[in-house]
C-alpha cells in the first residue's frame, strides 16, 4: 500500500486520525483489520504466518485441555492467538438454512431434482432428541486493537511505543526498557514482558509490511478472509453490510466489537464481528483506556499532597 | 479417485461415541458459554454477580513488576516523602533533634527506592531512557522527573545533617526536599491507579489520600523511633492524622469498588491488610498513651507504624496482582457499568 493523502471524511471527523494527532500532517490513511469470526475455521495459519514473519521465538509445547486452544492468550511470544469455545447452543436460524441447502444439494445429486420441500439431512439422534445435540463451535483470531486511545502508548514512559504514520501502535525495541508500565495498563491485556530479554512486545500490524505495500501476514495468510485487513474506514462500512447481512439470515447474535469511536478507547484499530457476548471470547466488555481518568487522578493527587503539607504544618504548630 | 472415509453420516466404519465432545472432561468453572452465579464475598453490600469467561482465564495482564521492588518502592517511596516533609517542619520550628534521623532516613530510603526501581527494569542499563521524554500522561514518566528534582535535594539536606557544614545549603536542600517530599508520596497512587488493574484503578479517586496517609503515618513512625521524646510530640500529631487519613480512605474506596473490594480481603493482601489496620491501631494507641513518656514504648509505636504502612503497601499491590488474574473483577464491573448506561 503506498502512501496516499488523508481521505477526506478522516480529516473532517477529528476523532479517529490519531497519526494526526500524533504529528503525522502529511499521512496514509489509517489501516486495520476487521477480523469475522463468523468465517474462522481455527485453522491458526494467523499464529502461525505471524510467528514466522515476525520471528516470534517458541514459547513452550503446551496441551491445556481448552478445546483446540494451546496457545491460551496474547502474550509478548503469541501476537495472534485463535480462540475456540464449545457450546451448547444453536446456531439459530441458519445452521437450519444451512442443512436446508445442503439437503437441496444432495437431493440433486441423487434425483436430479430439487424435492418439493428439502428434507433435513439425517442428525444423530441425540441431536434430534433437544438440546442435549444443539452445539456449536466459535473460533475467533485475537490481535491487538491498536486503540485510538493507546493506554500502553500514554503511559510508556520512554516514548518506545509510539504511533505510526498507519495509525497503528508499535513498539520501538531499541528504546523499551522493559518498566512494564504498558503491561498492566491494556484494558485487553495483549502487551506483555518477554521475560529473558526483559522488554515487551506485541503485534506490530507488521510495520514492516505496510511501508512495502504489503499486508500484514496473518491477513495474507487467512484462507477464509476471517481476518481482512484495509482502510480503516472502508472496513467498518463493509463490517456495518456483514453484520446485517448476518441478522437478516437468522444469525441474531452477531455484533461488532470495537468498532465505535465512541467507546471508552476511541474504537479500536482492530475490530470484530462476534456471535456471543466479548467477555464469551476473553474479551472486557467495556474498555476504557485508563488515561481517561488521569486529570482526575491528578487533581486528587495534588490535593493530597497539598494536604500532607497542611498535615505537617498543623503537627508542627504545637508548642510541644 | 477419492477415498475419503468421511460422509454426512461421518466417518464410515470408525464412528466417535454419541456423546463425544472435545474438552467435555474440562467442565468446570469458568467454562466458556457457561453462566454462573456467584456471590460477593461481603453479602448485603455486593450484588450477585453474573459473568462468563474465556476458560476463567484472565483478560487484562498483572503487573510484571516483582513485590519487592514496587511495593517496597510504593513504602519507601512514601516514607521518604512524607519524612522530608516533617523534617522541614521540624527543622522550621527548632527542632533538631526529630529533623535530624527524619532527613537521614529520607535520603537513605530515597537511594534504596531508586535501586529498587532500576533493579527492577527489564534493561536497567537503560534506565536512563526515561529521561528523553517527559509525558504528563505516564505518572512513572512525571514520577521520574520528580525523583530527579527530589534525591538531589534530600541528599544535600542528609549531607548537610552528616557534615555539619554548608548550613545555606543544607536548610534549601531541606526546604526543597520538603516541598517535593508530598510529590513524591502521592504520585505514587496514581502510578498504579492508571492501569486496568481492577483494584487499583477502580479506588483511583481514594487511592492518593489513602498513600499520603500511608506515608505520613510511616514518617511519623520514624520520628516517634528515633527522635528524643522532648521533640516527638510533632511526629505523634501527624501519626494520628495520617493513621486516620489512611483508615478512613480505605473505608471509602472499599465501600465504592463494590465485589472488587473482596481483593482487600481475601487470600495473602487480606492478610496483609489486616495487619497492618491492627499495627496502625497499635501504634497509635501507644503512642498516645505510655509512649508520652516511655521512650522504649515511643520507639515501639514508631516501629508499630512503620510495619504498618509496609504491610499496607504490600497488601495494596498484592490485591491489584490479584484483581488482574480473576476475569471477574474485570467483567463484572464493566457490564454493571453497561448496564447503568443502558439504565
Amino acid at each position: 500500500m503506498s502512501p496516499r493523502a488523508p481521505s477526506l471524511l478522516s480529516s473532517v471527523r477529528g476523532h479517529g486520525d490519531p497519526a494526526a494527532d500524533s504529528g503525522y500532517p502529511d499521512h496514509p490513511p489509517r489501516v486495520g483489520f476487521f477480523t469475522d469470526t463468523s468465517l474462522c475455521i481455527g485453522c491458526k495459519a494467523c499464529e502461525v504466518a505471524c510467528k514466522e514473519w515476525n520471528q516470534v521465538p517458541e514459547d513452550g509445547l503446551n496441551f491445556t485441555g481448552m478445546s483446540l486452544d494451546n496457545s491460551e492468550g496474547l502474550s509478548a511470544e503469541t501476537w495472534r492467538h485463535v480462540a475456540f469455545i464449545e457450546q451448547r447452543k444453536p446456531i439459530a436460524d441458519s445452521q437450519t438454512n444451512m442443512q436446508r441447502g445442503l439437503a437441496t444439494v444432495i437431493d440433486l445429486a441423487l434425483d436430479g431434482a430439487p424435492a418439493q420441500a428439502p428434507s433435513l439431512p439425517r442428525l444423530p439422534a441425540s441431536a434430534q432428541d433437544g438440546r442435549d445435540g444443539d452445539f456449536r463451535w466459535l473460533m475467533s483470531s485475537d490481535v491487538c486493537k491498536h486503540c485510538t486511545d493507546a493506554a500502553c502508548l500514554d503511559v510508556c514512559p520512554t516514548g518506545a511505543l509510539m504511533r505510526s504514520e498507519f495509525g497503528t501502535v508499535v513498539v520501538q525495541e531499541d528504546i523499551c526498557n522493559g518498566c512494564g508500565y504498558c503491561v498492566p495498563a491494556c484494558p485487553y491485556g495483549v502487551i506483555d514482558k518477554r521475560e529473558e530479554d526483559g522488554r515487551v512486545f506485541k503485534c506490530t500490524l507488521c510495520y514492516d509490511r505496510l511501508g512495502e505495500g504489503m499486508e500484514p501476514a496473518c491477513a495474507k495468510a487467512c484462507p477464509t478472509n476471517s481476518i481482512q485487513f484495509g482502510e480503516l474506514d472502508e472496513l467498518r462500512e463493509r463490517a456495518g453490510r456483514r453484520v446485517e447481512q448476518l441478522q437478516e439470515s437468522g444469525v441474531e447474535d452477531a455484533c461488532l466489537y470495537g468498532h465505535d469511536p465512541a467507546d471508552g478507547v476511541g474504537g479500536d484499530g482492530a475490530f470484530f464481528l462476534l456471535l456471543d457476548e466479548p467477555e464469551v471470547y476473553g474479551l472486557p466488555p467495556d474498555p476504557v483506556a485508563t488515561t481517561r481518568e488521569l486529570p482526575r487522578m491528578w487533581r486528587h493527587a495534588a490535593l493530597a499532597a497539598a494536604g500532607l503539607l497542611g498535615a505537617v504544618g498543623v503537627s508542627v504548630a504545637g508548642r510541644r | 479417485m477419492s477415498s475419503s472415509d468421511v460422509t454426512v453420516d461421518g466417518l464410515k466404519g470408525i464412528r466417535p461415541g454419541r456423546e463425544a465432545m472435545t474438552g467435555s472432561n474440562h467442565v468446570r468453572e469458568g467454562q466458556p458459554g457457561k453462566r454462573r452465579r456467584r456471590r460477593g464475598g461481603r453479602g448485603s453490600m455486593v450484588p450477585e454477580a453474573e459473568f462468563s469467561s474465556y476458560y476463567g482465564r484472565p483478560i487484562v495482564k498483572e503487573a510484571t513488576w516483582a513485590a519487592p521492588d514496587i511495593a517496597g518502592y510504593l513504602f519507601l517511596g512514601g516514607l521518604a516523602g512524607a519524612s522530608s516533609a516533617l523534617a522541614a517542619g521540624a527543622q522550621l520550628s527548632g527542632r533538631p533533634g526529630l529533623a535530624r534521623p527524619l532527613k537521614l532516613g529520607a535520603c537513605g530510603a530515597i537511594y534504596v527506592s531508586l535501586a529498587a526501581l532500576v533493579h527492577d527494569l527489564g534493561r536497567p542499563s537503560r534506565f536512563l531512557n526515561m529521561l528523553r521524554v517527559f509525558k504528563p500522561t505516564s505518572p512513572m514518566s512525571v514520577g521520574v522527573w520528580i525523583l530527579s528534582a527530589y534525591a538531589p535535594a534530600a541528599t544535600a539536606a542528609a549531607l548537610g545533617e552528616l557534615s555539619g557544614r554548608a548550613r545555606a545549603l543544607t536548610v534549601a536542600g531541606s526546604t526543597a526536599a520538603g516541598l517535593l517530599g508530598p510529590a513524591v508520596a502521592s504520585y505514587t497512587a496514581v502510578l498504579i491507579a492508571n492501569t486496568a488493574t481492577p483494584a487499583w484503578h477502580d479506588g483511583h479517586r481514594e487511592m492518593p489520600f489513602v498513600f499520603v496517609g500511608s506515608a505520613a503515618s510511616a514518617a511519623a513512625g520514624l520520628g516517634l523511633l528515633c527522635a528524643p521524646l522532648r521533640e516527638n510530640a510533632p511526629a505523634l500529631r501527624l501519626a494520628v492524622i495520617g493513621a486516620s487519613v489512611e483508615m478512613a480512605a480505605v473505608q471509602v474506596m472499599e465501600r465504592r469498588i463494590g465485589i472488587v473490594a473482596e481483593n482487600y480481603h481475601q487470600g495473602r493482601a487480606g492478610k496483609l491488610m489486616r495487619t497492618a489496620e491492627a499495627l496502625t491501631l497499635a501504634g497509635v494507641a501507644g503512642a498516645l498513651t505510655r509512649g508520652r513518656r516511655s521512650r522504649r514504648v515511643s520507639a515501639l509505636s514508631g516501629a508499630a507504624l512503620l510495619a504498618a504502612s509496609a504491610c499496607a503497601r504490600f497488601g495494596i499491590f498484592d490485591a491489584g496482582l490479584r484483581s488482574a488474574r480473576d476475569p471477574r473483577y474485570t467483567v463484572t464491573p464493566q457490564r454493571e457499568r453497561l448496564q447503568a448506561q443502558r439504565g
